[in-house]
C-alpha cells in the first residue's frame, strides 16, 4: 500500500546521534507530569465499546473546555490485557484505574476527576476478597504480580504513532546492534541471555541463528511467526497491536545478526488490527529510515513484508509456514534439511515468533545480563500468557519463569469463580495438556511442564472448573486437531480421528477399560510416527487427561455418567418446580416442544422429546432448569 | 563412504545415500508406501520409520528422507518401529478395505482385522500422493493434486472432473501402489472426444 | 465489507501483484474479499499470471480454510469454537444456530442469505463465548440472543 505523505512520518534518519538527538527531543517536548487521558482500544476492549467511551470523553473534554485550565491528551493504546473488566480508561501520572467504563460516564470522568482531582468511585476496581476500592493500577493485584517486560510499553504508548515508542525507547536495541557491533557479537549476546523461543519448543533462539549465521554471504531470511492459531491464546496479538515497532526492531537485529535482508510476518487474517498497526508501523520505519537502504548509515539494507494466513494451523509449524509464504499448500516437510540450512525459497533462514522478537529487542537494549537475571536457571525471562477460562480475571499477564501456577490462576488471575480450586489449567494449546491442581505449585517453566506431561506452547493458559469434563476437553483438542491437520503423514490423518472416535465412544458412556490401554498404544504411535510437531504431540491432550484423571474417563465408561454434567448422551435436563415460575421463555425456546405446562405453574421436560441442546437452559431467568 | 549400524550389523552408505537406500543395498528390508525411485522422497507414509539411538535417546525418523550420516545407531524392526507399522496398517484396513495390497502387507505385521470403523468399503486409495509427484515430476503435467486437507483430503484434477493437462499418459496409474488410481482415471482424463471439444473451444 | 462483483475489475486485482508464484494466495485473498467467493474463472486468470498450475491452485484453494469456491450468504455470520468459548458453550450455540437455519454443518443455506462457519478462536476470550455478525462482535453471547440478531438480519 502507497502511504501518504499525511498519515505518515517524515524524517530520515542517518545516524545513531541523529535517532538519538530526535528521541531527546520528542521526550522533551512531553511533561510526564501532564494529565492524560488513556482508553484502551484493544480488541476486547473495543468489542466492548471503548471506541464510543473515547469519543465522549473527547466531547465532554470539548463541553467543559474554558474550565479546564490544561488540556489533558487523549491516548488510545494496544491492550492493558484486564480484558474482563474493560473497557479500561487510565488516567495519567497518577495512574488512577478506571474500569467497566461507558459513554455515559465521560462528563463525570472530565467534572470530577479531571477538573476537581477526585476520584469516581463508582469505576474503580473493587477488591474481590476485602471489597476495598482500589484507585490505581499498580495497586491491583492483577497488575502488581507481573512483571511487564515484552509487555511494557503496551497500554502506554500510541501504537498507530512512530513518535511515542520512540519516546519509551524502540529501536535502540537496534541501533546499538547495528551501528556497534558486530553481527557475532548480536548472536553471541542473544545466546548469553538464555533466551528461548517462546512459540513453543523453547528451542535457544541464539543458537538456531548461529546455525543460519554460518552459511556466509548469499540470500537469508528471518521470518516472524504470527499465525497464532492456538485456541484461547492472544499473546501475540496484543503485542503486534499494542507495540509492533517492538517486533519490527526484533527482526532488523535478527536480520542484521544472520545476514538478511528481507524479513516475512506471517500473521493470521482474523487479526485485522494487528495487521493495520503492523503496516503502519512498517510505513513509519521505513519513512524514519529505520528499515531500507543503509539503515542509521550503518551499510544494511533491510526490509519487512506481511504475508497474511489463510487459515490453517498446520502454517504455525515452521516448515509449512514457509511453503505458505512461497504461496504453497502449507504441508510440513521432513527435516533436515532444516530451515537454517534450506528454509524459505530454499534459503537458509530464521523463524521466530512474535513475543520472541520483541525480547530481543529488549535485550539489545538492557543487555544479556539483564535478562538472563529474569527468570530460572534454565528458562530465563518473562512469558505472557493469556489467562483465560473460569478464571476471574481474564486478560493477559506476564509474569517471570518459574512463578508457580497457583500464584497465575488464584492470585494474579483472582482464583475461580465460585470456588477455592482450579480443576485443572491446559497450556500449550492443542499441543499441550492439562495440569490438575495437585501440580498448583509446579513452577511454570519450559521443562517443568514438559516433564508434567504438557508444555509452555506460545502460551495459552485455560483455567476449568469442576463443570468442565476432561474427557470432553480431550475430545476438543482431538476434534480440532483432525480439522486442522494437513493430511500429509498418516499417523496423524488416520490417527488422530482414531483417538477422537474413541473418545466418542467414552463420551457416550460406552467402550471398555481395555480401549484405555489401546489408546495409550496409538497414542504412542502418533507421537513417534508423524511428520511433524502437530501430529507428535497431538495425543498430548488424551495422555494428560488420562495421566491425571482417569478415574473421570472410567466413570463415564463402567457407571454411564458424565461427573461434570457436560457429555451430551450422560445428560438430563430438567426442571426445578421450586423455582420454576411459569413464564414459558423455555417452552418458547425449545425446538422440539418437548416442554409443556401451563402458564405460571411449573413446567416439565420430556426426556424423550429432548435432544439436550440447552436451549431451555440458557433461556431460563431464574435458574430452574438443571443438569444431571 | 560412510559407516553406520543398521540392526547392530556394520553397515557402508555413499554420501548423499538416505537410509532407505543404505539399507537395501544392504539387502535389509524397511517397507514403504509413498516411496518410488521415479519421484522425490516424501517422508508421509510413515511405514519406513526407522529408530536412531544414541545413548538413552531413541527417535523415530522416515529412512526414506532422512540421510545417512557417520556413526547412526538404526534399528529397522524394532517395538517402537513395528508399533508405528502395525497401527498405521491397521487403520489402513479401516480406511482403504478394499486394497488386497494393504490386507497383504498387515498380514505381514500380523494385522489380520481393524477395530475402527469402516466408512468406504470400496475405497482403495491411501493417499500417498505418488500418483500426483509423478504427474508434476516425471510427466510435468501437473494435471493432479491432493484437494481439501486433513480427513477430507483427496485426489483428483481442478473441480474434480477431467481437464485438458493430462496428456493421458497414464504413469499415476503404473505407480500408484493399490490400484486405486484405474478406477479413477477416467474422471481425470475424461472422454477424449469430450476434451478435444473443449480445447478446440478455447 | 465486500463489495459486488459488479463494482470490481478483476484485472485490477491481478494487477496488484507480479506475476510470480508467491503471490498466488496474495491473489486469491484478495479475490475471495472482493467477490466472496473464487471462480472457476478467477482462478484460472491467476493461473495464467503467476504461472501456477491450476491444479496446483486448485489444491491451495480447497486446503486454506478462508478460500470458497463458491458464493457465500448476504450475511456472515462466525461462531467461535476456542477453547474459551467452547467451555462457555459455544459448540450448543453453534450447533443451534445452524439447526434454526436448516444447516447440517458450516456452510451457506439455499436462499444465499447466511453463511455459517466455525472459527477457532478469534483471541478475544475475555468475551466468550463470541460471535462475529457481518464483523460486529457479539461478546458473552447465547443462542436466544444469537438467533435475535441473525433473525433481525432477514427481516431487513
Amino acid at each position: 500500500m502507497q502511504a501518504t505523505a499525511k498519515d505518515t512520518a517524515e524524517l530520515r534518519l542517518g545516524s545513531l546521534e541523529e535517532l538519538e538527538k530526535l528521541r531527546g527531543e520528542l521526550r522533551a517536548a512531553e511533561d510526564p507530569n501532564h494529565t492524560r487521558i488513556i482508553v484502551c482500544h484493544g480488541t476486547g476492549c473495543i468489542a466492548n465499546g471503548s471506541a464510543g467511551v473515547t469519543e465522549a470523553l473527547k466531547a465532554a473534554l470539548a463541553a467543559a473546555g474554558e474550565d479546564i485550565a490544561v488540556m489533558p491528551g487523549i491516548k488510545t493504546t494496544g491492550c492493558h490485557g484486564f480484558c474482563s473488566r474493560g473497557p479500561l480508561v487510565i488516567i495519567k501520572p497518577k495512574n488512577i484505574f478506571y474500569q467497566q467504563v461507558k459513554p455515559g460516564d465521560a462528563e463525570e470522568i472530565v467534572q470530577k476527576t479531571i477538573k476537581a482531582g477526585e476520584m469516581v468511585e463508582s469505576l474503580l476496581y473493587e477488591h474481590p476478597q476485602t471489597g476495598e476500592k482500589i484507585e490505581t493500577t499498580e495497586d491491583i493485584p492483577f497488575y502488581a504480580g507481573q512483571q511487564r517486560v515484552v509487555l511494557a510499553n503496551i497500554g502506554q504508548i500510541d501504537p498507530t504513532k512512530i513518535d511515542d515508542a520512540l519516546r519509551a525507547g524502540a529501536y535502540a536495541g537496534a541501533a546499538k546492534a547495528l551501528t556497534n557491533m558486530e553481527p557475532k557479537q548480536v548472536i553471541e549476546a542473544v545466546i548469553n541471555s538464555g533466551l528461548r523461543g517462546r512459540g513453543g519448543a523453547g528451542f535457544p533462539t541464539g543458537i538456531k541463528w548461529n546455525l543460519a549465521a554460518k552459511h556466509e554471504g548469499g540470500q537469508k531470511y528471518v521470518l516472524c511467526n504470527a499465525d497464532e492459531g492456538d485456541p484461547g491464546a492472544f499473546m501475540d496479538r496484543s503485542v503486534m497491536e499494542g507495540d509492533p515497532h517492538a517486533v519490527v526492531e526484533g527482526m532488523i537485529i535478527g536480520g542484521y545478526a544472520i545476514g538478511a535482508d528481507t524479513g516475512y510476518v506471517y500473521v493470521r487474517a482474523e487479526y485485522p488490527l494487528a495487521i493495520k498497526h503492523l503496516e503502519k508501523a512498517l510505513r513509519d520505519a521505513r519513512a524514519y529510515g529505520l528499515l531500507g537502504e543503509n539503515i542509521l548509515g550503518s551499510g544494511f539494507n533491510f526490509d519487512i513484508r506481511i504475508n497474511r494466513g489463510a487459515g490453517a494451523f498446520v502454517c504455525g509449524e515452521e516448515t509449512a509456514l514457509m511453503r505458505s509464504v512461497e504461496g504453497k499448500v502449507g504441508e510440513p516437510v521432513p527435516r533436515p534439511p532444516y530451515p537454517s540450512d534450506k528454509g524459505l525459497f530454499g534459503k537458509p533462514s530464521v523463524l521466530n515468533n512474535v513475543e520472541t522478537w520483541a525480547n530481543v529487542s529488549r535485550i539489545l537494549d538492557k543487555g544479556a545480563d539483564w535478562f538472563a537475571g529474569l527468570g530460572t536457571e534454565k528458562s530465563k525471562g518473562t512469558k505472557v500468557f493469556a489467562l483465560v477460562g473460569k478464571v476471574n480475571n481474564v486478560g493477559l499477564v506476564e509474569v517471570p519463569m518459574g512463578i508457580k501456577l497457583r500464584e497465575i490462576v488464584m492470585e494474579i488471575g483472582g482464583g475461580v469463580p465460585g470456588s477455592d480450586h482450579f480443576k485443572a489449567v491446559q497450556t500449550g494449546g492443542p499441543s499441550g495438556g492439562c495440569l490438575p491442581w495437585q501440580d498448583a505449585d509446579l513452577p511454570v517453566d519450559f521443562d517443568s511442564l514438559i516433564a508434567a506431561g504438557s508444555m509452555m506452547g506460545s502460551g495459552g493458559m485455560i483455567v476449568m472448573d469442576d463443570r468442565d469434563c476432561m474427557v470432553d476437553v480431550a475430545k476438543y483438542f482431538l476434534g480440532f486437531l483432525e480439522e486442522e491437520s494437513c493430511g500429509k503423514c498418516f499417523p496423524c490423518r488416520l490417527g488422530v480421528p482414531r483417538l477422537r472416535e474413541t473418545l466418542n465412544r467414552f463420551s457416550k458412556g460406552q467402550g471398555t477399560v481395555e480401549d484405555i490401554d489401546d489408546l495409550y498404544s496409538l497414542a504412542e504411535a502418533i507421537k513417534a510416527g508423524s511428520l511433524c510437531a502437530l501430529g507428535g504431540t497431538a495425543p498430548n491432550a488424551v495422555l494428560s487427561t488420562l495421566r491425571y484423571f482417569r478415574d473421570e474417563y472410567e466413570t463415564h465408561i463402567l457407571e454411564h455418567r458424565c461427573p461434570a454434567g457436560v457429555c451430551k448422551d450422560l445428560i438430563t435436563y430438567s426442571i426445578d418446580p421450586e423455582v420454576c415460575t411459569g413464564c414459558r421463555a423455555c417452552a418458547r425456546a425449545c425446538p422440539q416442544n418437548a416442554i409443556t405446562g401451563e402458564k405460571k405453574k411449573p413446567h416439565t421436560i420430556d426426556e424423550s422429546l429432548c435432544i439436550r441442546c440447552g436451549m431451555c437452559f440458557e433461556s431460563c431467568k431464574f435458574g430452574a432448569v438443571q443438569v444431571q | 563412504m560412510l559407516s553406520l549400524t543398521i540392526d547392530g550389523n556394520k553397515v557402508e552408505a555413499e554420501a548423499g545415500w538416505s537410509l532407505l537406500d543404505t539399507a537395501r543395498q544392504n539387502g535389509i528390508e524397511i517397507p514403504t508406501l509413498c516411496y518410488h525411485e521415479a519421484v522425490e522422497p516424501f517422508g508421509a507414509c510413515r511405514l519406513c520409520v526407522v529408530e536412531l539411538r544414541q545413548g538413552n535417546n531413541s527417535r523415530l525418523v522416515a529412512s526414506c528422507v532422512y540421510p545417512a550420516e557417520q556413526g547412526l545407531d538404526v534399528y529397522t524392526a524394532s517395538e517402537k518401529v513395528n508399533n508405528v507399522r502395525r497401527w498405521i496398517l491397521e487403520m489402513l484396513l479401516s480406511e482403504c478395505p478394499a486394497s488386497s495390497e494393504i490386507r497383504e502387507m498387515a498380514a505381514q505385521y500380523g494385522v489380520q482385522t481393524t477395530r475402527f470403523e469402516i466408512s468406504d468399503p470400496e475405497q482403495e486409495c491411501i493417499l500417498c500422493g505418488l500418483c500426483v509427484r509423478a504427474c508434476a515430476q516425471v510427466v510435468g503435467a501437473n494435471a493432479i493434486s491432493t484437494v481439501g486437507r486433513g480427513a477430507q483430503k483427496e485426489i483428483g484434477s481442478p473441480y474434480l472432473t477431467p481437464g485438458d493437462d493430462c496428456v493421458a499418459c497414464g504413469t499415476c496409474v503404473t505407480v500408484c501402489p493399490t490400484g486405486a488410481m484405474s478406477a479413477r482415471f477416467e474422471r481425470v482424463r475424461g472422454v477424449p472426444s469430450v476434451v478435444m471439444a473443449r480445447s478446440v473451444k478455447r | 465489507m465486500a463489495q459486488t462483483a459488479i463494482d470490481i475489475d478483476i484485472d485490477e486485482i491481478i494487477e496488484r501483484y507480479p506475476g510470480k508464484p508467491e503471490y498466488l494466495i496474495f491473489l486469491l485473498q484478495d479475490i475471495q474479499a472482493a467477490f466472496n467467493y473464487i471462480s472457476s474463472e478467477a482462478l484460472t486468470l491467476v493461473c495464467d499470471h503467476t504461472g501456477v498450475p491450476e491444479s496446483q491452485a486448485y489444491a491451495v484453494a480447497t486446503f486454506y480454510n478462508s478460500f470458497s469456491l463458491e458464493p457465500k450468504g448476504e450475511n456472515l455470520i462466525h461462531v467461535c469454537l476456542g477453547t474459551a468459548c467452547h467451555l462457555k458453550g459455544s459448540g450448543l450455540i453453534a450447533e443451534n444456530l445452524m439447526r434454526r437455519l436448516g444447516l447440517d454443518g458450516p456452510g451457506t443455506t439455499e436462499d444465499l442469505k447466511y453463511t455459517v462457519e466455525t472459527v477457532n478462536c478469534l483471541g478475544a476470550c475475555a468475551l466468550a463465548p463470541v460471535a462475529v455478525v457481518n464483523g460486529q462482535y457479539q461478546p458473552k453471547v447465547t443462542s436466544p440472543k444469537l438467533m435475535k440478531t441473525v433473525q433481525k438480519l432477514g427481516d431487513e
